[in-house]
């Protein structure tokens, strides 16, 4: 029996999970160390699992590939290089890979792959509308992250994909992307907006529909706009099919979904909200990773007590200390003053986020929290500290 | 540089998690206590601003929420449709369905126009003078850029018609540093810093809009001086932990560690305030919010951010 795994099958580690699976999918709000939690468990799988393991991120985090030592990663994947694990100190059974996500490139590749040839593919490329979907917007990111991941599945280059996705306000955005993208070129609108374009005959139903559209947007825009669905629809067929294939592969038994969250209370909502939803969509939820929690000394009751005698008997305790510590009554009095709110202050803190695990009610059997590191995490150790921490 | 509050469009931005909609509440709940007629308006559907103020959900339609204080959030839909009646006199098929569903479907293929219809009911508050001031809980940092230059945008995609016409006016309003100014809420923490940076590059390069302040939020307390660090240094020390253990009849470890934890959790942020001073414009005033050693989210936290702010900005 693998470690970490119970007499029922149930996984209750990290290190299990991982072992158990070929995707992982991070998810989460933004800003609580998704990106770097992908990462330092992707680095782990390849260390104690061995294989080819392959990190995604979206996030084009300079620190990120400056810690992996690769000096910057585009779409194409890297490997992170043997040394670097050795300065870590740890001598690694499988290989290390990162890709970032170039929205546009995907979006590109992907055109270049469906167009039914060069001429309509040039077009497309060369729509104005086409150029502002694939570069500028967040939304279009949701789709291509799931898109890149089914692709590079595909491959079969790797054993493990983790895959970091967008920060998106909306939980379900991205795993709802590929059939939003299926259902957005089968619209029966579209075709209505485009007919006229296609066959230079106004169709008379949707002719006072035109004219109030062509006041509003004037019609060079409305034939870009129509150009662009005419030319996609060229594509239609090979994106939907790709949409589902997609969507099934998120569903696949091999994936599963990691929710990564801090105890604050926006996050931990956020968090919970993405356990329903990704449980009542049939996901599978592998794990729940808690960053920046307050370690549990805060929530001692002695130490409440105890800050409350410090802060209440500051004189005669500093009289007593003063001379221990070669330094003025005063001076004492305040540092213990400040010890004693310290220690008041952060188990606020505490015990909110102590109130906050409580609310989250179903969690998967894989709960990992990983305390505030003291420092920003620069290195491939840094990035194996914080793995250690979560793994079993 | 022009006062914060009295800028007349107050775009408030930041990375998820920062606290922008703290700021947004905060500085409404401010404005409209220094007299102000002030509209906040929250840009995504989904969030939370409610809680901020201890309120019912907002909607499309403005609600006064407090004194001299309306709230409301955005519907694209619903302004689009206020927009048609008012500013195109298309009041008959302003209501009709496929036109709506003709937007929606516009508006996810032709980026900007969306935004437009965002940005440009904001203006519209802020031209015919109902609000004295309009505080918006903008898109997160990603998105904000696409919001504010979606005027420009929709002036490089539609030549001609109605829409186009409407983007001059806008442009006006949102170049005017006297009467909009943008927010950008950080923490003194690395990515937040890093994408601050990037924001405030990509507003002066890709947006006519002029930077306002820049609000660090949750700034921890310096516990120490320099001096009494080290004296602290020696409190830690076991000879003084063992008296104390014994004056306190607890084990004092637990409270040591916490006050370490504070001082090194501060100290590992310097860097990133430093790198964020000094990344910053240095006629942008850096206004500081401390951190809220408090469970509450609502009210309370809103005004407590209030009042930091007031003081920073010398009310």
């Amino acid at each position: 029996m693998a470690r970490g795994t119970r007499a029922d099958g149930g996984v209750r580690s990290l290190d299990a999970l991982y072992a158990a699976k070929e995707i992982v999918v991070a998810c989460g709000s933004g800003g609580v160390g998704k990106t770097t939690t992908a990462a330092a468990t992707a680095a782990m799988a390849a260390v104690h699992h061995g294989g080819r393991v392959l990190v995604v991120t979206v996030d084009p985090a300079r620190r990120l590939a400056d810690a992996l030592g690769i000096g910057g990663f585009g779409n194409e994947a890297r490997q992170v290089p043997p040394a670097a694990f050795a300065a870590a100190g740890v001598e690694p059974r499988g290989e290390l890979w990162a890709a970032m996500l170039d929205a546009r490139q995907s979006w590109d590749a992907l055109v270049r792959r469906h167009a039914p040839d060069v001429q309509t593919q040039r077009r497309i490329l060369e729509n104005p509308l086409y150029q502002n979907i694939a570069g500028k917007f967040v939304q279009s990111h949701d789709y291509i992250a799931m898109e890149r991941l089914y692709e590079l599945h595909t491959e079969g280059r790797y054993d493990l994909i983790v895959v970091d996705t967008p920060p998106t306000r909306n939980a379900v955005d991205f795993i709802e992307a590929p059939a939003r993208m299926a259902e957005f070129f089968s619209s029966r609108l579209l075709r209505l907006l485009i007919v006229p374009y296609r066959s230079r005959v106004v169709n008379l139903a949707s002719r006072p529909f035109y004219q109030v559209a062509d006041r509003i947007l004037g019609s060079q825009f409305l034939s870009d706009i129509a150009e662009f669905f005419i030319l996609f629809q060229t594509m239609y067929s090979g994106f939907v099919a790709r949409a589902r294939a997609v969507e099934r592969l998120l569903h696949d038994k091999r994936t599963t979904f990691v929710v990564v969250s801090t105890l604050e209370a926006a996050p931990a909502h956020e968090a919970e909200f993405f356990l329903q939803v990704l449980r009542s969509k049939r996901f599978h939820v592998g794990a729940l990773v808690l960053n920046r929690v307050l370690p549990p000394y805060l929530l001692d009751p002695d130490g409440g007590a105890a800050a409350s005698r410090l802060v209440a008997g500051t004189t005669d305790i500093a009289r007593r200390l003063a001379p221990l510590l070669d330094a003025d009554e005063p001076s004492v009095e305040r540092i213990l003053t400040e010890v004693g709110e310290a220690y008041r202050n952060l188990r606020v803190v505490a015990k909110a986020e102590a109130a906050e695990r409580e609310e989250l009610a179903a969690v998967p059997d894989v709960v990992a929290t990983a305390p505030e590191l003291d420092a920003d995490i620069h290195d491939l150790a840094g990035l194996l500290r914080l793995g250690m921490l979560i793994w079993n | 540089m022009v006062d914060l509050l009295d800028r007349r469009l107050i775009f408030v931005t930041g990375k998820g998690g920062v606290g922008k909609t703290t700021v947004a509440a905060a500085l409404a709940a401010l404005a409209a206590g220094r007299g102000r007629r002030t509209l906040v308006c929250e840009i995504d559907a989904k969030g939370n601003m409610a809680d901020f103020f201890e309120t019912a959900p907002t909607q499309f339609e403005e609600r006064p929420i407090a004194p001299n204080l309306w709230a409301m959030s955005m519907d694209t839909e619903a302004s689009l449709r206020q927009y048609l009646a008012l500013q195109l006199h298309l009041p008959v098929l302003a209501a009709i369905g496929p036109l709506a569903r003709m937007f929606d479907f516009v508006a996810s293929a032709a980026p900007g126009v969306r935004e437009i219809v965002t940005v440009g009911k904001l203006c519209w508050e802020v031209r015919e003078r109902h609000y004295d001031t309009v505080v918006v809980d903008a898109s997160a940092s990603g998105h904000i850029v696409s919001q504010l230059s979606a005027p420009q945008a929709i002036n490089q995609l539609v030549q001609v018609g109605l829409v186009r016409q409407q983007t001059g006016w806008m442009l006006d309003i949102l170049g005017d540093p006297a009467t909009t100014g943008l927010v950008a809420v950080a923490t003194p923490d690395e990515m937040p810093v890093s994408e601050t940076l990037e924001l405030v590059g990509r507003v002066r390069a890709e947006t006519n809009v002029d930077l306002a302040a820049v609000v660090v939020n949750r700034v921890l307390p310096e516990l120490f001086s320099r001096s009494e660090e080290a004296l602290f240094g020696r409190l830690e020390e076991p000879s003084a932990t063992a008296t104390l253990d014994a004056e306190l009849a607890s084990p004092s470890r637990p409270l040591l560690d916490a006050a370490r934890l504070m001082v090194t959790t501060r100290r590992s942020r310097t860097e990133h305030l430093e790198r964020l001073r000094a990344g910053t414009d240095p006629a942008v005033p850096l206004l500081y919010v401390p951190y809220l050693f408090i469970r509450s989210h609502g009210l309370r936290a809103t005004h407590q951010v209030a009042d930091a702010l007031a003081a920073e900005l010398g009310y």
